[in-house]
């Protein structure tokens, strides 16, 4: 059997190089924050980071100047604030200014689709009369083979470097399974060369096969499997930790001042350590109001052979 | 013109001399919640449009059907979502479906009767700006960006937009940037590509009620209490055209404001 049972800090030291593109995945759900404070202290530089939705990890990328450009298709705080590291680096303009690619969501998935199926292209029925094709060369119009006089506008393929994904769960072979809202992960994670999945637990191989439609990603996709418990906070986990909307909304006095973002970087991201002294900087109740009482699924019978 | 049907209760409220006051949000949440009336299945953003359709579901349309982008379908959240993906909306849905299952089939494949948004700034015929102020390459001011506000617009069969500042720098004659083209425009710039949904029908700002007419282009129809056809006119950026039988848009119904203050958003999330 492989080994794909990392620490954070191997995982990102082996798979996340400076220069890469990096998929980030997670919708407002599920977003790995402590695999970008991994990425933070390792120091990488020159990064591309792929992501559908850039928020406050990716605030915290740019403003710890890892980041080059940014491939996206909405940014920002939800309706909290601003994220100012970024705004910052894209209004300076010039030479070390943060580089910009837009796409609409379904425009960036489809590159995660046409990327991950290993086809060139994917057609999207978005950008008729839209600026977005000036200004983004990828966003192209082709004529059908099929009907003549009819055009469509298509994106090209994406194939990060690597995929960094968090979920609920996940078995020692990194069978990753999700609930909840599912995002772009799975087609982030099959588009990039390389999968890291970060996870709240690692369960026993029957946990995973006694309910194998709820696997996002299975367990060949994936490189690196992580057990990273509270890896997602501030963003949440559904059944595990809500999310911590006070940290979201006292983002934006943070990093407005660029001072003060640096020194919150530097407390929380590097010495802490490490996720683990992290989560003991949090304190030991710190997730109990964000713990959500139980609901259940109803269970579902796969039946057995006989 | 009969710009929208009125309620019994605001027949009652209009009669009402002790009416509470409201605020600009309670306003433009109550009175785009009248336009979803009749509405089957909308696609809500994030902020006044997710107020507008909770008031719909707890008054005058139980049986809305709310989209989020975030995949989740037929939502019963026990509390105000803060995001379009909270674990409140999650949390007994009848459906969480997949991105490319939300975007490829359910918006490109034509299921939304009414898709919401808001815009930083919007020109006379509806398209929308939400990526930049100034200059693509060195802008004043960055925007959010598209996100999934150009497939609602290409593929919903009409779109509301609310606007929380109704001035000259939102109402535009020219965009800075088109991220959400109206359907006009697409046809104009790309007339090979298969266009569906009339774009936006219903713009309800902090003045008033704009409604397309036949050519899509955006008038005024109704204005708020105080406010005069010439203020409108004064705030928007191109010549305002006004359709005939304007009137004054009826003030939220002491039930609205009750549902909105004490039930809905109790926290003052989108309330301000």
């Amino acid at each position: 059997m492989i080994q794909k049972q990392y620490s954070l800090q191997d995982a990102v030291a082996e798979f996340v190089k400076d220069g890469d593109t990096v998929a980030l995945e997670g919708f407002t759900h599920l977003i790995p924050f402590a695999a970008g404070h991994e990425i933070i202290r390792q120091g990488r530089t020159g990064l591309t980071l792929v992501r559908m939705t850039p928020d406050i990890v990716a605030d915290q990328l740019v403003g710890a100047g890892a980041v080059d450009k940014m491939i996206f298709a909405f940014t920002g705080n939800s309706s909290v604030g601003s994220l100012y590291a970024i705004r910052r680096a894209v209004e300076a303009g010039g030479p070390g200014s943060l580089a910009l690619e837009e796409y609409s969501h379904y425009g960036l998935l489809a590159r995660y689709q046409a990327g991950a199926a290993g086809i060139p292209f994917m057609p999207v029925r978005s950008y008729a009369g839209s600026s977005l094709p000036e200004v983004n060369p990828n966003l192209r119009k082709v004529a059908s083979p099929f009907d003549p006089g009819v055009e469509t506008y298509v994106v090209p393929a994406l194939n990060p470097d690597v995929a960094i994904i968090h979920a609920q769960r996940a078995d020692r072979h990194g069978n990753i399974q999700s609930w909840g809202i599912l995002g772009p992960q799975q087609e982030a994670a099959f588009a990039s060369k390389r999968t890291i999945a970060l996870v709240e637990e690692i369960v026993p191989d029957e946990v995973i096969r006694s309910d194998p439609n709820r696997t996002a990603v299975p367990g060949f996709a994936v490189d690196a499997v992580v057990e990273v418990p509270y890896g997602a906070h501030p963003s949440f986990v559904q059944g595990y930790y809500d999310r911590d909307n006070t940290f979201y909304r006292s983002w934006s006095a943070i990093s407005k001042n660029p001072e003060r973002l640096e020194a919150w970087l530097q407390e929380w991201v590097h010495d802490t350590g490490d996720h683990a002294g992290y989560v003991a900087k949090l304190g030991p109740d710190f997730f109990a109001p964000l713990t959500p009482e139980p609901h259940l699924s109803t269970p579902v019978n796969y039946g057995s052979v006989r | 013109m009969t710009p929208f049907t009125a309620l019994p209760n605001n027949t009652a409220a209009a009669d009402d001399a002790a009416a509470p006051a409201y605020t600009s949000s309670e306003l433009l949440a109550a009175v785009s919640c009248r336009y979803l009336q009749g509405t089957r299945r909308v696609f809500a953003g994030i902020g006044l449009p997710t107020l507008a359709v909770a008031l719909a579901q707890k008054s005058t349309s139980p049986d809305i059907e709310q989209v989020y982008e975030s995949g989740v379908c037929g939502a019963h959240p026990p509390r105000l979502p803060e995001t379009i993906a909270d674990a409140s909306l999650a949390t007994g849905a009848e459906a969480i479906l997949t991105m490319p299952v939300l975007f490829g089939y359910v918006l490109q494949g034509g299921w939304i009767d009414v898709g919401f948004l808001g815009a930083a700034q919007i020109d006379r015929f509806g398209s929308l700006n939400s990526s930049v102020i100034g200059d693509w390459e060195s802008p004043d001011v960055r925007l959010p960006g598209s996100g999934g506000a150009a497939e609602v617009m290409a593929n919903s069969a009409e779109v509301f937009v609310v606007m929380r500042r109704h001035n000259p720098t939102s109402f535009v004659r020219e965009l800075d940037f088109c991220t959400s083209p109206s359907p006009r425009i697409a046809r104009e710039k790309d007339p090979l590509v298969p266009a569906q949904g009339r774009g936006v029908t219903t713009v309800i700002s902090d003045l008033g009620v704009l409604k397309a007419d036949e050519t899509g282009e955006l008038c005024l129809a109704t204005v708020h209490e105080g406010v005069s056809a010439g203020q409108v006119i004064e705030a928007t950026g191109w010549p305002l055209k006004v359709l005939p039988g304007l009137s004054v848009t009826p003030a939220p119904t002491a039930q609205e404001l009750d549902l909105l203050r004490n039930e809905i958003d109790p926290g003052r999330v989108y309330l301000r």
